[in-house]
C-alpha cells in the first residue's frame, strides 16, 4: 500500500521530466500525458484512503543522508490531514489541468504549461506528505520556483516576468524567517521529524523555555510569505499575471494553503505553554482578512478582486489557527480551494468569452449568453460568502464559531464585518459582471466555454454547494483530538449536519448571516443596475487609497527596496574597491614581474648559456661556502 | 718538483673556463662547439686525475665511456650544424633567435 503513496508523488515529478526532455513538440501528447498523471494520482490518492482507512496513520521512510549522527530522512507521512489534503490537491488539480486544455489550447507554449503545472503538483504533494522538517523546506522552495515559472509563464510580457520576481522574492524573505526557525526547533528538540517532534514536546512541553514565542513566529514567518499574510501580501495579487488556471490552482486552491497547512502541520510546536506566537499569528491573520477586503471592494479587475478574496480568506485560516483551531482552518481551507478555484476558473471562462478583457466595468449582462458559466460562478459565490446551506457557511461559521468559544470578541466583530465586506465586493462583482446591461461590444458577443470547460465548474461548483455537510471537518477533528472520523455518510447524518451550526452555537451562526444579508443589500443598492462605480464619488479619498491598495507597494518601495538598494550600492562599492581593489594589486604585481623577466627572454643562445653558467656559479659558491 | 693533483685540476679548470668563453662570446656556432668540446675533455682531465691520485680505475672507466659517447655526439652536432646551415645560409648564433616568444 505504502508503496502507492511514492508513485502518487513522483509520478507528476516523471511526467514533468518526459514532457521537457521528449514530448515537448507533441502538445497533446504532452498534456495528456500532465492530465493523466494528476488524474491517476488523484484515483490512487482514493483507492490509498480506501484501503487504508482514515484512521491508520503512519510514515514510510528512507535514510536520505547521515553526517556523523545526524541523519535525515525522506519520509512520506499518512495521517488523516494528509490524507484529506493529498485529495484535495489532486482533486482540485485534476479538474483544472482538465479545464486548463481548452483555457491554453491556442497558446504556443503549451507543452512548457504542463510541465510546470506537473512539476507543481509535485511539489504540493511533496509539501503534504513531507514527514520532516527538511524534506518540508525543499518542497516549499520547490513550490515557490514552480510558481515563479507559472506566473511568469507569458515571460514576454514584463509586467509577468516582474510579478514572478516579486513573488519568488517576497516568498524568500518569508522563507529565511521560516529557514531560522527550523534551526531553532532543530537546535532545541534536536530533531526534524514531525513525530520525533510531536514525542518529544509532549513528553517536555516547556522544551522551549523563553524562545517559545521567537520559534513559532520564526516558523509563522514562512506562512507568512506563501500564505501571503500582512506584511508579505503584496505579492498575490500581482501573481494575477499568470494564466487564469494557474491563479485558481497555485494562488487560491493549494500553493497559498501550503503555509496554513504547515502551520497546522506543527501545531503542537505553535501551542505550547508560555507562547505568545498564536495570539500574533490570529491577529495577523484578522489584520489581513480585514485588509483586504477592504481592499478588494474598490477593484476593477475580475482577477484581482478574487485574489484579494483569497488574502483575505487566508486571513480567515490564519485566524483560526492563531485561535487554537487547526481543524476548523483546515475545514475552510478545504471548502476554500472548492468554491475559490470555481470562482477563479468562471471567471478564466469568462475573461476567454471577451478575449482576454479582465476590466468588470467593460462586461455586463454575461448571465444572458453564458448560462452554466454564471449558474457556477454565482454558486461559488453564495459559498465563499457564507449562504446556508452552501460550504462556505459551514467553515466561515466554524472559524466565527472558534472565536467566540475562546472569548475573543474583537476578532469574531472583525470576522463578521470581513464577511459583510466578503459579500459586498463578491456581490458587486457578480452584479456588475453577469447582469445589468452590455457594458461593452466585446461584452456582447461573448459565447459560452466549450464543455472541457464548463464541466470541472460544474463539478466544482457540486463540491462547493455540499462541502460543508459530508463530514470533511471530521477527517480534522480526528487529526487534531477528540473527535472520530464517521465514516459512513447516511442522509440522517448529513441532515444533522445541515443545522448543527445553529444548535452548537447560534449566535455567530445568525450574526454570520446577517453579515450575508447586509453586504447583499448593500451590493444590491449600490450595484444592482450601475453602469459605472458609484463608490468612488461617495467615499472620495478613502476610495482613492482603496483602489491603490493603501499604497502598500509604493511605501515598499520607498522604505524596504529604497534601503535594500542603498546597502547593495554600499556593498558593492566595498566589493569594487577594497576586495577588487586587492585582487587589482596582486593582478599589477604579478603582471609588472612578468613583464620584467620577459626582457631576459630574448632568444640570445648565450645570453641563456651565460646566465645557465651563472646559476651554477652562484650555486657553487653557496654550496662550497 | 713533483707534479700533483692541484696542478692537473688547475689546468682542468683553466681549460674549461676558456671553453666556456668560448661558448659565451664567439658568434659562429662552429667555434661555440669547439668551445663545448673542450669543456667535455677539461672534465676528462679531472676525472682522470682524481682516478690517478687516488689509486681508482673508476675515473678512467668513465673517461672511455664519455669519449665513447662524445664520439657520437660530435657526429650528431656536426650534422645538425650542416643541417641548419642548409636551411638558414647561416652559422651566426647571433640569427638564430627564433627560440624568442
Amino acid at each position: 500500500m505504502i508503496a502507492l503513496l511514492w508513485i502518487i508523488l513522483f509520478l507528476p515529478l516523471l511526467v514533468a521530466g518526459l514532457i521537457t526532455l521528449v514530448t515537448r513538440r507533441d502538445r497533446n501528447l504532452s498534456a495528456g500525458l500532465s492530465i493523466a498523471a494528476v488524474v491517476v494520482g488523484f484515483i490512487l490518492s482514493a483507492i490509498f484512503v480506501h484501503f487504508n482507512g482514515w484512521e491508520n496513520s503512519g510514515e514510510s521512510s528512507a535514510t536520505w543522508l547521515a553526517i556523523g549522527s545526524f541523519q535525515v530522512d525522506f519520509g512520506l507521512r499518512f495521517d488523516p490531514l494528509s490524507m484529506a489534503m493529498m485529495l484535495v490537491v489532486t482533486g482540485v488539480a485534476s479538474l483544472i489541468h482538465i479545464y486548463s486544455w481548452n483555457y491554453m489550447l491556442e497558446d504556443p507554449g503549451f507543452s512548457r504549461y504542463f510541465a510546470c503545472l506537473s512539476l507543481f503538483t509535485f511539489s504540493m504533494l511533496g509539501i503534504v506528505l513531507a514527514g520532516n522538517f527538511i524534506q518540508l523546506f525543499i518542497f516549499w522552495e520547490l513550490v515557490g520556483v514552480s510558481s515563479y515559472l507559472l506566473i511568469g509563464f507569458w515571460f514576454e510580457r514584463p509586467a509577468a516576468a516582474d510579478a514572478g520576481k516579486k513573488a519568488f522574492l517576497t516568498n524568500r524573505l518569508g522563507d529565511f524567517g521560516f529557514l531560522l526557525g527550523i534551526l531553532t526547533v532543530w537546535a532545541t528538540l534536536g530533531s526534524l521529524n514531525f513525530s520525533a517532534l510531536q514525542n518529544a514536546i509532549s513528553s517536555n512541553p516547556a522544551a522551549f523555555g523563553g524562545t517559545a514565542t521567537l520559534a513559532g513566529l520564526l516558523i509563522f514567518c514562512g506562512a507568512m510569505g506563501k500564505s501571503a499574510q500582512f506584511p508579505l501580501h503584496v505579492w498575490l495579487p500581482d501573481a494575477m499575471e499568470g494564466p487564469t488556471p494557474v491563479s485558481a490552482l497555485i494562488h487560491a486552491a493549494t500553493m497559498v494553503a501550503a503555509g496554513v497547512y504547515m502551520l497546522c502541520r506543527v501545531m503542537f510546536l505553535l501551542d505550547v505553554p508560555g507562547s505568545q506566537a498564536l495570539e500574533v499569528i490570529a491577529w495577523i491573520g484578522g489584520f489581513t482578512a480585514l485588509l483586504s477586503a477592504v481592499i478588494a471592494v474598490q477593484q476593477d479587475d475580475i482577477k484581482r478582486i478574487l485574489a484579494y478574496s483569497t488574502l483575505s480568506q487566508l486571513g480567515y485560516m490564519v485566524m483560526g489557527v492563531g485561535l487554537h483551531g487547526p481543524a476548523q482552518s483546515m475545514f475552510h481551507l478545504t471548502t476554500h480551494a472548492f468554491f475559490k478555484a470555481l470562482l477563479f476558473l468562471g471567471a478564466g471562462s469568462v475573461i476567454l468569452a471577451l478575449h482576454h478583457e479582465q476590466n468588470i466595468w467593460k462586461m455586463g449582462g454575461l448571465a444572458r449568453r453564458m448560462r452554466v458559466t454564471t449558474w457556477t460562478f454565482l454558486a461559488g459565490t453564495l459559498a465563499l460568502s457564507g449562504v446556508w446551506p452552501l460550504s462556505g457557511f459551514y467553515s466561515k461559521d466554524s472559524i466565527l464559531a472558534l472565536a467566540m468559544d475562546r472569548q475573543n470578541l474583537a476578532l469574531l466583530g472583525l470576522g463578521l464585518f470581513v464577511a459583510v465586506l466578503t459579500t459586498f465586493y463578491m456581490f458587486r462583482l457578480v452584479f456588475v459582471v453577469f447582469f445589468g446591461a452590455d457594458k461593452s461590444e466585446t461584452a456582447g458577443h461573448a459565447h459560452e466555454s466549450p464543455q472541457g470547460i464548463l464541466w470541472p465548474l460544474r463539478i466544482l461548483a457540486a463540491l462547493s454547494i455540499v462541502g460543508g455537510v459530508i463530514g470533511i471537518e471530521g477527517l480534522y477533528e480526528a487529526q487534531f483530538g477528540n473527535g472520530h472520523v464517521v465514516a459512513a455518510l447516511t442522509w440522517e447524518r448529513i441532515w444533522q449536519q445541515l443545522w448543527l451550526p445553529f444548535q452548537l452555537a447560534p449566535v455567530p451562526a445568525f450574526c454570520g448571516l446577517g453579515a450575508v444579508l447586509a453586504g447583499f443589500v448593500a451590493a444590491w443598492s449600490l450595484y444592482g443596475n450601475a453602469a459605472s462605480d458609484p463608490l468612488p464619488a461617495k467615499l472620495g479619498v478613502v476610495s482613492t487609497w482603496m483602489r491603490n491598495r493603501f499604497y502598500f507597494d509604493e511605501l515598499y518601495e520607498a522604505t524596504v527596496i529604497r534601503l535594500h538598494d542603498f546597502l547593495a550600492a554600499v556593498a558593492g562599492w566595498i566589493d569594487r574597491w577594497i576586495i577588487g581593489g586587492a585582487v587589482m594589486v596582486t593582478h599589477g604585481a604579478t603582471e609588472l614581474t612578468g613583464r620584467a623577466l620577459r626582457l631576459v627572454q630574448n632568444g640570445n643562445l648565450q645570453t641563456y648559456a651565460f646566465l645557465f653558467a651563472l646559476g651554477v656559479a652562484v650555486v657553487l659558491f653557496l654550496a662550497l661556502k | 718538483m713533483t707534479i700533483s693533483l692541484e696542478h692537473y685540476l688547475a689546468v682542468s679548470a683553466t681549460l674549461f673556463c676558456l671553453g666556456l668563453l668560448g661558448v659565451l662570446v664567439r658568434r659562429n656556432l662552429l667555434i661555440i662547439y669547439m668551445g663545448l668540446e673542450l669543456m667535455l675533455n677539461a672534465a676528462n682531465l679531472a676525472l682522470v686525475a682524481f682516478s690517478r691520485f687516488n689509486n681508482s680505475p673508476d675515473g678512467q672507466i668513465f673517461v672511455f665511456f664519455i669519449i665513447t659517447v662524445a664520439a657520437a655526439e660530435v657526429a650528431v652536432g656536426l650534422a645538425l650544424i650542416v643541417a641548419l646551415y642548409r636551411k638558414r645560409q647561416t652559422t651566426h648564433v647571433e640569427d638564430l633567435t627564433s627560440m624568442k616568444l
